[in-house]
């Protein structure tokens, strides 16, 4: 491993343009924002909604950050192979609201070659104006408590940390908010 | 199938907390990030296929403009290669880019800046690394700008690159500086880097061999993604 990662910096208040033009109003230069639809009509599995918010440490919601997801397919594949399904999802958040939104379905159990049992998981990847370096952080689902007590990553987490990493169901749809400083501050992995 | 990915070196990369950066300090988290092992989640990732890019899409000169007409400013061409940190080239990595035009200014609804819009430039590009892992677009030189994070304070001039290689934990964002400068070294967002050979990474440097006479003079920059084996995956983000 010779050389040095090329260092990171932050993706700061225009992220927009880059990543969701559309979204900013830039419009004719590409058909749409790339992840914006991570399912076809005939994607396997239960559909679900992810959305949330990401606060700062004052309490107040970040309205410009992208989001971006990955996760395995219905059947547990990663990389998905389910024709209908992306496994990858970008949003921006709402320039109002803060809210982060994708339609997805749910994940299933990914098991590697190596026999371990990951439990249905969705990673999220957050940049920002004041975030240095991408942030990752994992939701998991509170309904498959038994596979999140075995799965590698959740299991390591502390024990009084671990339901921040949990989604809520709440109004039909998952609820994942994320916490950039304080009392409940979301675990983020290095991995 | 998929390879594990070694730890990210976290003092080569900025910290969280860069109080000089204001914007960091109520953004940065406070605890420490929980160091494991890669799993396949971070091992696999989405692949970009060629079909999703348009004729346009790496000349930001012409892809907003209106038809017959081109962006305003210096004219450039950013070439480079994207490697992994066993110096292999990486092929296949969506590669986006943004930044002001050649006044210093962005098209975005949050931007304030007195400088004008320039009507023929939107500030996006995007291509994807070919076999040998190299990368090219056309631009227009970006100004420096000043922000609002000290009085006085000043950007240098930059463009921000997105990197989407083989494995979602590679995922990575940068900016990309230019040779000679002057206000790199007084910015906070680079001089949190902790170590000056880092920040030379983020340096592009001219390269006349590859300017063209008459037309556009050139600057490379290449990129070294995290990690070192990577094996092609079979999901095709493509006709979807
Ligand atoms: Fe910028």
């Amino acid at each position: 491993m010779a050389d040095a990662e090329s260092p990171s910096q932050t993706a700061g208040p225009y992220v927009h343009i880059g990543l969701t033009p559309n979204f900013t109003g830039i419009t004719g230069v590409y058909p749409e924002d790339l992840g914006a639809v991570m399912c076809g009509d005939a994607a396997l599995g239960e559909r679900i909604t992810l959305e949330g918010q990401i606060f700062d440490g004052a309490g107040d919601v970040l309205r410009d950050a992208v989001v971006e997801i990955w996760q395995a397919d219905a059947a547990g594949n990663l990389p998905p192979s389910d024709p209908d399904f992306r496994g990858w999802g970008r949003c921006a958040s709402d320039l109002k609201t803060g809210i982060f939104r994708f339609d997805t379905v749910r994940p299933g159990v990914a098991t590697t070659a190596d026999g371990d049992n990951h439990a249905p998981h969705i990673i999220l990847w957050i940049v920002a104006r004041g975030i240095n370096i991408g942030l990752q952080t994992r939701c998991y689902f509170p309904d498959a408590a038994q596979a999140n007590a075995t799965d590698p990553v959740f299991s390591a987490v502390p024990p009084d940390r671990q339901p921040r990493l949990l989604a809520r169901h709440q109004d039909g749809v998952w609820r994942f908010d994320i916490h950039l400083q304080g009392p409940e501050e979301t675990p983020f992995f290095d991995l | 199938m998929s390879a594990a990915l070694p730890p990210r070196d976290r003092d080569w990369h900025p910290p969280a907390l860069a109080p000089d950066y204001k914007s960091s300090r109520l953004r940065a988290p406070t605890q420490k990030l929980l160091r494991l092992p890669s799993t396949i989640s971070e091992e696999t990732g989405p692949v970009f296929g060629h079909d999703t890019l348009g004729p346009l899409d790496a000349d930001l000169i012409t892809n907003f403009a209106a038809s017959g007409e081109m962006a305003l400013g210096p004219r450039r061409c950013i070439r480079g290669t994207v490697r992994d940190q066993n110096g292999r080239p990486v092929a296949g990595v969506l590669v986006e880019v943004w930044q002001a035009n050649a006044a210093g200014r962005y098209r975005h609804v949050n931007e304030g800046y007195l400088a004008p819009l320039d009507p023929n430039f939107g500030g996006c590009g995007r291509m994807i690394t070919d076999a040998e892992g190299a990368y090219q677009f056309m631009t227009v030189q970006p100004a420096a700008y000043p922000w609002p994070n000290a009085p006085n304070a000043w950007r240098p001039a930059h463009i921000h690159f997105s990197l989407s290689g083989p494995a979602f934990g590679q995922r990575l964002i940068t900016q990309m500086y230019f040779e000679g400068d002057p206000l790199i070294p007084l910015c906070p967002i680079v001089q949190a880097i902790p170590s000056g050979k880092a920040v030379e990474q983020l340096v592009a440097r001219l390269d006349m061999p590859h300017s063209e006479s008459m037309d556009y003079l050139t600057y490379r920059f290449d990129i070294t993604l995290r990690g070192g084996v990577q094996t092609p995956f079979e999901n095709k983000m493509e006709g979807m």
